[in-house]
């Protein structure tokens, strides 16, 4: 169980694994997310969004940035190790019809959960339109397979060094102000960028779906420590969510409850890879 | 009332013990009624505020002799109307006296599986102890027989001596039961099912077993190694366990029985979503749900250097609520080194829900109490972090229905607290995690589970109990519920072999 079948660097600090769990891959659908461990004893449990499914193999694809602590741990996981404790698929699966026009922003690593979400549009008959953004060409990541996917597909990296330059505000604008305005956007990728995409659609009045990723502990409903402004409502992101309607969303109070233990993450992270240099990383105690 | 040590709880017993010991069949009511009730001895309170060891050490078996002697041996045997699963109360506790501890134990396993939690988390001021005729005699619930402690020396004694029995099996039936939660609930009704020889799987959604009793209740007041011995007899038993299995996610709770081949499915799945008060500024960084205070440290061990999960730096901390909950988050907040720690509560001490005996401690321990005072709004600075918190006072006015005298608000009263953690602790709704993802299961409007008067839900086969029927409850409560389930699918498992049988 939990057996990592496959493991691939996508970008600097990006990986992509293929995690043995049959019944999470039978039940999940786009949208959906697991919790995982790299120690059941003194490990945190983190929110992973899934990227890909294969029922013959029985087997999750996940995407994650290393960032902190766990994720640099997870990141010294090889094939053939397996994760001490993987839960899910948790969150309500994206609603899917067929809107008509759909336009998929992803922002970074948000390339990984838009995966299936697009692949789910396409098929429900969409005309799906991609933009993916990054800061340099480098991290653009899942190109052929969100290519594949879409009717149309815009890069845009910060740099220019690939696609076009600036942010994807740009050509997401431009869609909304075409005679065929979008039935639909779903904005996935770092908050402040979800938080844009959503004021750019605004006056267009377009549907602006964003999936969230705050801090959790349980993922079940349990803690709380999820919970968002949405609409006026405390909404908690595991269990009514994790997808929201980025109009109604608080987002400043979001990314504000992200960076909650932000200072205290750095003194664990530069514990972690103090003694990780003294030792290959994997080995290191949690 | 000062301070005594177990050493000197234990020497005065010693002497009580000679001075009885001969007569102890033969004592009179009137002198039993003189037997000064055992103190449960406990950590120096300057001590454990530092510490996240067990608060109450448990009465030594002179303790638990004297206290026994205690008992009036009544033929009405009031006590058992109050327990929730009718322990045979006088009967235990006569072995007790007669230091026959071994049967003591084996008596209060006939009807109880846990009773080295109840023992220590039952409320059993208002259970058993009230109806305690020598309380009553004395004309104060706080002189009866100390039966919870009892009950808890009887546990651990056999645990400590490595006496656990593990419950026989029934040959196998080949029928197999589904229990959803690991917590009290859900454990009772696998040792149940088990012994009647059924498969039982338990599917726990978290990595570690015992839903609130390992999440909720803090190691200072029931020891994780408490938990682990009552799941290791389960395991013992042939009950298998399935952890990281979010059932309604992981797989629909009708695949259990539709594809798995489960005959029945037990739900006991708590009443795990926190209630937040719907004042301003609830959401700023420092404010937290009690269970995810708790969670942080109990389950994910946040208190530790070691640990991954972090936990805020809290140095003055409020707490809202005045239930168990809130005492065990404020007494958890003393430990992880608060300056301050106030429970703010809306009304008088008499009216809080909490456990005196657990108030008593987190007053010992340093945590202020703030009564008749309730919050308003919770201030932030720019950077989205609690500064303070805004209060009204409240005065006591008419009772109601329950007798409870309510709380109102005294117009003008606001005052301001500097803060830097709000905990909130004003109870659980419903899990909604089954129900979301079981549309044709029957749920009330708080979102509890609906059952019939055998714990059967509107579900064919699928039985719940516990807290996602009862809303916040109790341990026992629980237990008392995933009992009477575990009656019912025994029953109805019978039947169904009983009717296969005929027709092979």
């Amino acid at each position: 169980m939990n057996e990592i079948l496959f493991k691939q660097q996508l970008s600097a600090d990006v990986y992509l694994m293929r995690l043995h769990a049959p019944l999470i891959a039978a039940e999940r659908q786009a949208g959906q997310f697991i919790i995982l461990q790299t120690d059941d004893d003194f490990g945190e449990r983190i929110p992973l969004t899934i990227a890909d499914a294969d029922t013959v193999e029985g087997s999750i694809t996940i995407i994650f940035q290393v960032v902190g602590k766990t994720t640099k741990h997870l990141s010294a996981f090889n094939a053939g190790d397996a994760l001490p404790a993987l839960v899910g698929p948790l969150g309500r699966p994206t609603h899917i019809e067929n809107f008509g026009r759909a336009v998929c922003v992803c922002g970074g690593i948000g390339v990984a959960p838009m995966h299936p979400i697009a692949q789910a549009l396409k098929k429900a008959g969409n005309y799906v339109t991609i933009i993916t953004g990054a800061r340099t060409k480098d991290l653009i990541i899942l190109e052929n397979e969100m290519k594949a996917i879409a009717d149309e597909y815009i890069i845009c990296t910060d740099d220019g060094t690939y696609g076009r330059q600036g942010l994807v505000t740009a050509p997401l604008k431009e869609l909304c102000e075409a005679v065929q305005k979008p039935d639909i956007v779903i904005a996935i990728g770092p908050p402040v960028m979800m938080k844009f995409c959503s004021e750019t659609t605004r006056p267009y009045k377009v549907f602006t779906q964003v999936s969230l990723n705050t801090i959790m502990v349980d993922g079940t409903g349990m803690c709380g420590g999820c919970r968002v402004n949405v609409g006026n409502e405390v909404k908690f992101v595991c269990v009514d969510g994790p997808e929201f309607d980025g109009h109604l969303v608080d987002f400043d109070n979001m990314i504000s409850r992200l960076n909650a233990y932000k200072e205290i993450e750095r003194t664990h992270y530069k514990c972690f890879i103090e003694k990780a240099f003294n030792n290959n990383v994997k080995e290191v105690s949690l | 009332m000062s301070y005594k040590s177990a050493d000197e709880l234990h020497h005065e017993a010693q002497c009580l013990l000679d001075e009885y010991l001969d007569r102890a069949l033969t004592l009179k009511v009137k002198e039993r009624q003189k037997i000064p009730g055992q103190d449960m001895p406990v950590q120096d309170p300057e001590v454990r505020a530092h510490n996240m060891d067990e608060v109450a050490l448990g009465y030594s078996f002179e303790q638990a002799r004297v206290e026994a002697f205690r008992c009036l041996q009544c033929a009405k045997k009031n006590c058992m109307e109050g327990c929730p699963v009718k322990i045979d109360i006088p009967r235990f506790v006569d072995m007790i006296a007669k230091g026959e501890i071994e049967q003591a134990i084996a008596v209060v396993k006939e009807t109880t599986l846990l009773p080295a939690v109840c023992g220590r988390v039952c409320p059993q001021e208002r259970q058993c102890q009230l109806h305690c005729t020598l309380g009553k005699s004395l004309k104060d619930v706080d002189s009866s027989v100390a039966i919870g402690r009892l009950e808890r020396f009887v546990a651990d004694w056999e645990r400590i001596n490595n006496k656990i029995v593990i419950p026989s099996v029934k040959p196998a039936t080949g029928k197999k039961v589904a229990v959803v939660g690991s917590g009290p609930a859900g454990l009772v009704v696998a040792a149940d099912c088990r012994r009647e020889g059924h498969h039982v799987t338990i599917f726990e959604a978290f990595h570690k077993l015992g839903g609130v009793l390992r999440y909720g209740i803090p190691e200072f007041r029931l020891p994780n190694e408490v938990i682990d011995k009552e799941i290791e007899t389960l395991a013992a038993m042939g009950v298998e366990i399935k952890t990281n299995f979010v059932v309604g996610r992981t797989r629909k709770l009708t695949d259990l029985i539709d594809k798995d081949g489960f005959d029945a499915v037990f739900i006991g799945t708590g009443a795990g979503l926190p209630i937040f008060m719907g004042i301003e500024g609830e959401n700023l960084n420092g404010v937290f749900s009690a269970n995810e205070y708790l969670t942080r440290i109990n389950l994910m061990k946040a208190f530790d250097k070691n640990a991954a999960t972090p936990i805020f730096p809290s140095k003055k901390v409020v707490v809202l609520g005045g239930g168990n909950v809130a005492m065990d988050a404020a007494r958890m907040a003393i430990r992880l080194g608060a300056e301050t720690v106030q429970v703010v509560y809306r009304r008088t001490e008499n009216e809080m829900p909490a456990r005196k005996e657990e108030v008593q401690h987190a007053k010992e321990e340093g945590v202020q109490f703030l009564l008749l005072q309730n919050a308003k709004k919770i201030l932030g600075d720019e950077r989205g972090f609690v500064k303070g918190i805004e209060c009204l006072k409240y005065q006591l006015g008419e009772s109601d229905a329950s007798g409870r005298r309510s709380a109102v608000v005294i117009a003008g009263s606001e005052f301001t607290l500097e803060v830097d953690t709000v905990i909130v602790a004003v109870g659980n709704g419903s899990n909604p995690l089954i129900s979301q993802t079981t549309p044709q299961l029957d749920v009330n409007k708080r979102g509890n589970i609906v059952v019939d008067e055998t714990q059967k839900t509107s579900m064919d086969k699928i039985f719940a109990g516990g807290d996602i029927v009862l809303g916040a409850a109790t341990v026992i409560l629980a237990m008392g519920e995933g009992r009477k389930s575990a009656a019912s699918i025994n029953a109805m498992l019978l039947a169904s072999a009983k009717y296969s049988n005929r027709a092979d």
